[in-house]
């Protein structure tokens, strides 16, 4: 009996995103955009200023690689002039060229067909989703924060999204880490083993690019080597409103 | 001595290092770690790391070229038993006479390329080659159920091959190796600005205590600003409360109370929440950096203060109802124990040695940053050993944690905070940094190179230290008290294998 008032103690501290704006997710340090053009620093490139190699100077004009990108924030340090935070959670995308801010030429068309095959073969599962993670390496971190989805702030059984025990009962694959040899087939048989249509999340920068962990001799960088990812998750590790945001997008329930 | 030196030519320093290590154990020092590097080929270095009141001291042995061979240190030194597995793994070393040789982080089988950290040389890749893991089972009526590495539910991935009857467990064999990624190696040529970052890596939900670990080993005691020291202490000790939230919503989920689970839960989110606030990272990644740390809390003192105190009395009123719930308590009571005789030779670290009569804490015993001048927090020691016993130890620490975070950020307001980070004069040469994770005392050995950038860098979490000890704790349990039992270790499989 106790429990259960403690329960109702604290009232509703339940989000309501996605059907509100939650000011929580809209104001989180979510990515680092370039502000500026200048690509020299002092002789040396800005490129140099990134621990990971996500900052590219392509013809003058300054990109960073979301998808590599740490957060460590060196670079907003260093240069204020050319590097800030984006607020907000909204992150995940559905191609690994998407994650460059800003945007690469072409990479809408690329999304936009992307987006209808991927309505097409999710359409049966829209309200009710079942999650299985695997940690292909993980630094530990990520699966706090996919654990994070089942506490009472996001809980996301009230969206219908279930987290499973069995690959068997799977419609979603959430994979976090850089993808470490010795996970390679235990990921494999764990992809076989799940029925399809089935939807593959890269969740967190070690897994679309390996992050600060590769390049090394026992991880492979990502795991878009291993299998084929659907919806990109960048951050490090990605906080809970973007991983809800992905399993969202990557069920067709939110449009980008 | 004379016996080794005939059968072993070459390991006379290995001989030597395994008397020191004996005499200062028995002197009260406790051994910390083992730690290889090298390559056969070209030489190999052997580090024990032992720590004392006041410093971890390094000790080590070199052997020359070409051995390949020497006498293992685990039949009179236990605790060494995983770190000559790791060592094997890495270096190729083989301690012979050793009880178990099993692959522990690279299963490989002789004569296959391996990393040898703090070697020159950098291999592409080594895939874990599994024909070298053993597959046996004795007994009558005994069967494994081999339980991951893709576990049921949201777990890092690791492999227990529980050996059982039926319904005890006699034996767990712990095979974390899927998850190795090679750190080590990947540390070598970084300069300490990266090193930090990769250092909080390691072991992600302890990354504060880490990168203070590896800074420490930087800094070389060099003085650092009073509020650096502050802002530190304030990180790890919010790091220390979360985690230990972590653990007790997975004690309170696994004897099926979902209400319970659900506040723990709650509390941890608004803990990183003010940890986000604080610093931009949920997980206080990016505070610390070698000398000093990069900027202050970004909320005013009173608003943390505030913050602080309501949380604290939140969670000490469901920690309260825990405590008084029988349905939970008899699931916590008796199991999981860890005789305090094996965790005093072992030398158990964190909560799960305290739960077992082991008081050692670095913040007291070698303190650090701002814990030099801060009121030493009280250590909670149990000597009970069991699950219950681990928890209670935690629920004390949340409380001083709490006592210590106010205290950090009520003399931050009080203190000069134009300087964060001190210069640090760079110089060659190998050094030892420690801190108290919320799991247990994390060490690193690294060594600088001419350069100015890292030659050898080896991280040893307390999760490693500890898991080891994991399956001496199943006497009397059975299958369904293994959620209490890996619960109540509180352990990172990341930091296990790195």
């Amino acid at each position: 009996m106790p429990w259960v008032l403690r329960g109702l103690r604290d009232g509703v501290v339940t989000t309501s995103y996605p059907r509100r704006a939650d000011p929580y997710a809209d104001g989180f340090p979510g990515t680092v955009k370039p502000l500026g053009h200048d690509p020299i620093l002092d002789g040396r490139t800005v490129e140099d200023l990134c621990p990971t190699g996500a900052i590219r100077t392509d013809g003058g004009m300054l990109r960073v690689d979301s998808g590599r990108c740490i957060l460590c924030g060196r670079c907003v340090v260093q240069r204020p002039d050319l590097f800030g935070w984006t607020p907000g959670s909204e992150t995940a995308r559905l191609t690994r060229d998407a994650l460059v801010v800003p945007e690469l030429p072409d990479t809408d068309d690329a999304v936009e067909q992307l987006r209808a095959e991927l309505a097409a073969r999710t359409r049966m599962l829209r309200r009710s989703v079942h999650v299985r993670h695997v940690d292909a390496g993980s630094d530990g971190s990520e699966e706090w924060e996919v654990l994070a989805l089942l506490n009472p702030v996001y809980d996301v059984h009230r969206l219908g999204i279930f987290f499973t025990a069995s690959p068997r009962h799977a419609d979603v694959l959430l994979v976090t880490g850089a993808g470490s040899h010795g996970m390679t087939e235990p990921l494999r048989r764990t992809l076989e083993a799940t029925p399809r249509p089935v939807v593959v999340i890269a969740a967190g920068v070690d897994a679309a690019s390996g992050g600060l962990v590769a390049p090394g001799y026992a991880v492979a960088g990502g795991i878009a080597t291993l299998l084929d990812v659907d919806v990109w998750v960048p951050g490090a590790p990605p906080s809970p409103f973007s991983l809800l945001h992905a399993l969202l997008l990557a069920t067709g329930r939110i449009q980008r | 001595m004379s016996v080794s030196v005939l059968r072993w030519p070459g390991t006379e320093q290995v001989t030597a290092l395994a008397e020191e290590l004996d005499q200062r154990i028995a002197g009260g020092q406790r051994f910390a770690a083992l730690l290889g590097r090298g390559n056969p080929a070209t030489g190999t270095v052997l580090s024990a790391l032992v720590a004392h009141d006041g410093g971890v001291t390094p000790l080590s042995a070199q052997l020359p070229a070409g051995v390949t061979h020497y006498p293992s240190l685990t039949p009179q030194l236990p605790a060494a038993f995983w770190y000559e597995r790791l060592i094997h793994d890495l270096v190729g070393l083989v301690p012979d006479g050793h009880p178990r040789l099993d692959p522990l982080v690279l299963p490989h089988r002789e004569g296959g390329e391996l990393p040898h950290p703090g070697a020159a040389g950098r291999p592409a890749r080594i895939e874990p080659d599994e024909r070298a893991l053993p597959v046996e089972v004795h007994g009558p009526g005994l069967f494994t159920i081999p339980h991951g590495p893709v576990r049921s539910g949201v777990f890092e991935s690791v492999e227990y091959l529980v050996e059982t009857p039926g319904e005890d467990i006699p034996h767990v064999r712990i095979r974390p190796h899927a998850k190795h990624r090679g750190l080590q190696k990947r540390f070598e040529g970084l300069d300490v600005d990266d090193g930090v970052l990769l250092a909080e890596r390691v072991e992600g939900v302890a990354s504060v205590a880490h990168a203070l670990a590896f800074a420490h080993a930087v800094e070389r005691r060099a003085p650092l600003p009073q509020a650096a020291g502050l802002v530190r202490a304030l990180h790890a000790e919010c790091e220390r409360i979360a985690n230990h939230l972590d653990v007790l919503g997975k004690l309170a989920d696994a004897a099926g109370l979902a209400v319970a689970a659900a506040r723990f839960g709650l509390h941890k989110e608004r803990v990183l929440r003010l940890v986000g606030a604080l610093c931009g990272s949920r997980f206080g990644r990016g505070v610390v950096v070698p000398g000093g740390v990069s900027g202050l809390p970004r909320l005013p003192a009173d608003a943390v203060s505030n913050e602080l105190d309501r949380l604290q009395r939140g969670i000490d009123g469901d920690v309260r109802a825990l405590c008084d719930t029988p349905s939970f308590l008899d699931r916590v009571r008796t199991t999981g124990p860890l005789a305090p005789d094996l965790a005093a030779a072992h030398g158990a670290l964190g909560p799960v040695g305290r739960g077992s009569g082991c008081a050692d804490d670095a913040r007291v015993t070698r303190p650090y940053d701002a814990y030099r001048w801060l009121a030493p927090p009280l250590v909670p020691v149990r000597r009970a050993g069991d699950a219950q016993a681990r928890m209670q130890v935690r629920i004390a620490e949340i409380e001083t944690s709490f006592h210590l975070a106010h205290h950090a950020v009520g003399d931050l307001a009080d203190c000069d905070t134009d300087t964060l980070a001190t210069e640090l004069e760079l110089s060659a040469g190998r050094s030892v940094g420690w801190a108290e994770a919320p799991q247990g005392e994390v060490v690193y050995l690294l060594e600088i190179g001419a350069d100015g950038r890292i030659c050898y860098c080896a991280p040893r979490s307390a999760s490693l230290h500890n898991l080891v000890l994991f399956p001496a704790t199943f006497v009397g349990d059975i299958l369904t008290d293994f959620p209490f039992n890996e619960a109540s270790f509180g352990l990172s499989i990341a930091g296990v294998v790195m």
